[in-house]
């Protein structure tokens, strides 16, 4: 009986003006107007949104965990990036 | 090879002692992988099946008041069914094979399900019991270590508590009423109290997942002491109303600082879980035939998008 499964869709929610869109979760739709319509339904029932993304899942490339080294650890020796790295005397103010 | 998984085990194990979540491509043992699938669809198939037991008094509601609200609660479990699908398909199952888990009686769901609501006191019991006991757990379970899990929790347990609110207030505006009334919200106590204490499943002695639960914090504490903390919640509660728990052995504790309280008939617990309840059928029936006739609006919006993206394909042509 089965034929083919509606798809999945990855849901984000912009909570009030001024948010950025968060990812809030996913579900099934057909298409992106019963996606949109099945995330109001799913994840806006108590005024959680002013604004909608619906994206098919199958869009996103994700990092892979086990590649985590190579993408995320030339930032750790970086420390030059941050504020703190720079030695100013502490009766400067406002800098 | 198995020195390599030998690593990876302890460096998952590694993991979640120092309090990290596991997200779905992160690796994990593949009994972890199981236990969540077993876990969690079955909490999905709970919020499910859940919402039958309830949806019956709905058009009986006694008041618009009573109906919205009912009718906004039984919602809300069809939304918590479809967070929890949606984590557990993270794992690496489609919702079709939940489903047909769920039909085909592989997968359970909670027993609380298989008794049936008999008076719209029940509608008030429910809330405020089976949804206080569900709030215990979850509140417990926003800290598991499954990442999808906990973060749905989190959405769930928001959305919980008016569903305790609505029942307690079902219970107590009975309470208030008449004698007739009174005796009403004390049936429904006297028929749900029970099943609610079961719902923490089996005792800790014979609870065969336990250790490996809290080792993997998918659990954080043990279902005897979940019950123990809801049996306290909920005597006072009790009491408020002017209703008497149905338990003889029930006694305040000054020394454990607990509620002792009687045995649970065991025997009926498993019974129930087996499929002897006194809705498992009605309640598997009803859900069967829900997804099957269903399957040809399923099939014809998938048909519809097919071809409304035909059309959009062959007009960028
Ligand atoms: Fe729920
Ligand atoms: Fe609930």
């Amino acid at each position: 009986m089965s034929t083919k499964n509606w798809p999945l869709w990855e849901v984000f929610v912009r909570s009030k003006s001024g948010l950025e869109h968060r990812h809030v979760g996913s579900l099934h739709a057909a298409d992106a107007k019963m996606a949109m319509e099945n995330a109001r339904d799913v994840y806006t029932r108590r005024q959680e949104g002013v604004s909608i993304w619906v994206v098919p899942s199958s869009a996103i490339t994700a990092s892979n965990p086990a590649h985590s080294g190579e993408l995320f650890e030339p930032a750790q020796d970086k420390a030059y990036r941050h504020p703190t790295f720079y030695d100013l005397p502490n009766e400067l103010k406002h800098i | 090879m198995s020195l390599n998984i030998d690593r990876l085990e302890q460096e998952f194990q590694a993991k979640i002692d120092a309090g990290h979540n596991i997200e779905p491509k992160d690796w994990m043992p593949e009994k972890y992988r199981k236990t969540h699938i077993r876990q969690i669809s079955q909490h999905a198939h709970s919020e499910i099946v859940g919402m039958l037991p309830e949806g019956n008094w709905i058009t009986r509601a006694p008041s618009l008041r009573r109906k919205v609200a009912l009718l906004a609660k039984v919602q809300d479990e069809a939304g918590h069914g479809l967070y929890l699908y949606s984590a557990t398909e993270t794992l690496g199952i489609s919702r079709d094979e939940l489903f047909e888990q769920l039909h085909s009686g592989k997968a359970k769901y909670s027993s609380i399900f298989n008794y049936p609501t008999l008076s719209w006191a029940d509608i008030g019991a429910i809330g405020w019991l089976v949804d206080g006991a569900a709030i215990i757990n979850q509140v417990m379970l926003t800290r598991t270590s499954y990442g999808p899990y906990a973060r749905a929790m989190v959405r769930i347990c928001k959305e919980e508590s008016f569903h305790q609110r609505q029942g307690y207030e079902i219970m107590l505006t009975l309470c208030r009423g008449t004698q007739v009334q009174k005796d009403m919200a004390q049936d429904a106590l006297n028929r749900w109290w029970w099943p609610s204490l079961m719902m923490f499943g089996p005792r800790d002695a014979e609870s065969t997942h336990t250790e490996q639960s809290m080792k993997w914090k998918i659990k954080r504490k043990t279902n005897d002491e979940l019950r123990q903390q809801f049996i306290d919640i909920t005597v006072p509660q009790a009491e408020f109303l002017g209703l008497t728990v149905p338990d003889a052995d029930l006694k305040w504790n000054e020394e454990s600082g607990h509620y002792d309280f009687g045995e649970i008939d065991w025997d009926e617990f498993w019974q129930v879980v087996k499929g002897n309840g006194p809705c498992n059928k009605e309640r598997l029936d009803a859900r069967r035939s829900a997804y099957e006739n269903g399957a040809w609006v399923r099939e014809a919006a998938m048909a519809y998008a097919d071809k409304q993206e035909q059309k959009r394909l062959a007009e960028v042509g």
